[in-house]
């Protein structure tokens, strides 16, 4: 194995003019950790929407939602990522398109979107597991104290269901989070992305990528050790 | 909104598409699928080991790809297979690794760790009693793992393993990033060539959809059939 280590490479100007290698990687860190966050606000607000329509009596609620999860659960993550980027503006009236085309940061909204909607669909599945691992108890004692279907969702079914699906809601953030770097093949500048950049533009492969897993191992801690603590913050009073 | 949808080119395109690009990617999926439970089982016996040092070099992986976005992770085994190539045969400089094989190696890799979790559960569902059971009719442990435990747990685990394998089936979709003719590929090929992107990202959702969601839809059935009443 003849290589040529140059750890001082991250301390060298990058060719964009502006700032070193770790500047670069660090740029991407963070619109690796913004395009992760911004997903998860629609994932997370769209998911439960449709995690609980699932779980509702209706039955056309239920189908909608089945045919959603269905939807964006089977086609690959790539694929999506080329629909909303490359056919959805060409399918819109066409100002709408060639306006939404000439965004800046499109790549980043698009990222975003795709992501939302993808995730929602795996995170609707976790709230339906959440509420249907409820006693079945639980739904009738609302029904019988008189509370609307509404109410009892939100004051008695989902208060529980969200703390149940805490840890599995963990690691879809996580997969959330790695899954934004699949948005470098529509040219989001996120971190795998720089990685590649800074690979291509020095020649230093094994430097570049090992930067980056570092990067990726440190915000996967971060979030399993946030995550710990906002279970321990929500656990209900001597429940365990 | 579909006035000018040119079917053609999807029709005219059918042989390349699925003659090349499904090819590589059903062969790609199988042959991944195959080897990385393979490798996923002989994690998941180390993991569950108890040797200290072992079980912690299986953990040490999984979580490591497990923490890693397989993108990321498929640009670091294409740079890194030519140089373990080199120092497995010695060579002075780096060999070359043809596109399929470094997709092939990287995908049985990132998946044998998230296969060694579905085997995990499956070995542990297996009650202690019959591990006991079998040391106590004098077998060994591979005689026990090879005859007793695995083919429960691969009993048990058949419909996650299937699910897992059709998640890799969508992932393989990730080999655009160095190029290759997948399915997706030889869409996309096709689509920059003759300016027709809608209909062959719209072709290519379509056919993926389809295969995964009767996949799916059969693993659910295999699911109630397989399943031990206890």
């Amino acid at each position: 194995m003849n290589y040529n280590w140059n750890w001082s490479i991250f301390f060298e100007p990058s060719p964009e003019g502006v700032g070193t290698y770790a500047d670069m990687l660090l740029s991407g860190l963070v619109w690796t950790i913004a395009t992760a966050l911004s997903s998860w606000v629609i994932a997370f607000c769209l998911g439960s929407v449709v995690g609980v329509m699932r779980t509702l009596p209706s039955k056309a609620a239920q189908a909608i939602g089945t045919a959603y999860v269905e939807l964006f659960r089977n086609i690959p993550l790539l694929v999506q990522m080329f629909l909303w980027y490359f056919v959805a503006p060409e399918l819109l009236p066409e100002k709408l398109g060639s306006a939404i085309k000439q965004l800046p940061n499109a790549p980043f909204y698009t990222a975003v979107v795709c992501l939302g909607l993808f995730t929602a669909a795996r995170v609707a599945e976790q709230v339906r597991a959440g509420i249907l691992a409820l006693p079945r108890g639980q739904r009738m004692a609302a029904t019988a104290l008189g509370l609307t279907v509404a109410q009892s969702y939100r004051y008695v079914l989902l208060p529980n269901a969200y703390r149940i699906i805490l840890p599995p809601l963990t690691s879809e953030f996580l997969n959330n989070l790695k899954n934004t770097s699949v948005a470098l093949t529509i040219g989001l500048l996120e971190l795998t992305a720089r990685a590649r950049a800074m690979q291509e533009f020095s020649f230093q492969v094994f430097e570049a990528f090992t930067a980056a897993t570092v990067l990726y191992i440190a915000i996967n801690l971060v979030v399993i050790v946030a995550a710990t603590l906002l279970e321990r913050a929500v656990a209900v009073p001597g429940t365990r | 909104m579909f006035s000018n949808f040119d079917f053609g080119v999807i029709a005219s395109s059918l042989p390349y598409l699925f003659g090349q690009g499904m090819v590589f990617t059903v062969t790609l999926t199988a042959l991944a699928a195959a080897m990385g439970v393979v490798f996923g089982t002989l994690i998941a016996m180390m993991r569950l080991s108890g040797i200290p040092g072992i079980s912690h070099l299986a953990k040490g992986y999984v979580e490591l790809m497990r923490s890693l976005p397989l993108v990321l992770v498929i640009f670091w085994f294409y740079f890194l297979v030519p140089y373990i190539g080199a120092w497995a045969t010695r060579s002075p400089t780096p060999i070359q690794v043809g596109a399929f094989s470094s997709a092939l190696i990287t995908f049985t890799l990132f998946e044998a760790a998230f296969f060694s979790e579905i085997m995990r559960a499956g070995i542990q569902s297996i009650p202690k009693g019959q591990t006991a059971a079998a040391q106590a009719l004098g077998m060994t442990y591979w005689q026990t793992m090879a005859t007793v435990v695995l083919p429960q747990a691969f009993r048990n685990m058949l419909p996650l393993l299937l699910t897992q394998t059709i998640v890799l089936f969508q992932d393989t979709s990730l080999v655009y990033v160095l190029s290759l003719t997948d399915f997706l590929g030889a869409a996309s090929k096709v689509a920059q060539r003759d300016g027709r992107l809608v209909e062959m990202y719209l072709f290519a959702a379509v056919v993926y959809f389809a295969v995964c969601f009767t996949a799916s839809f059969l693993v659910r059935r295999l699911h109630s059939r397989v399943a031990i009443i206890r």
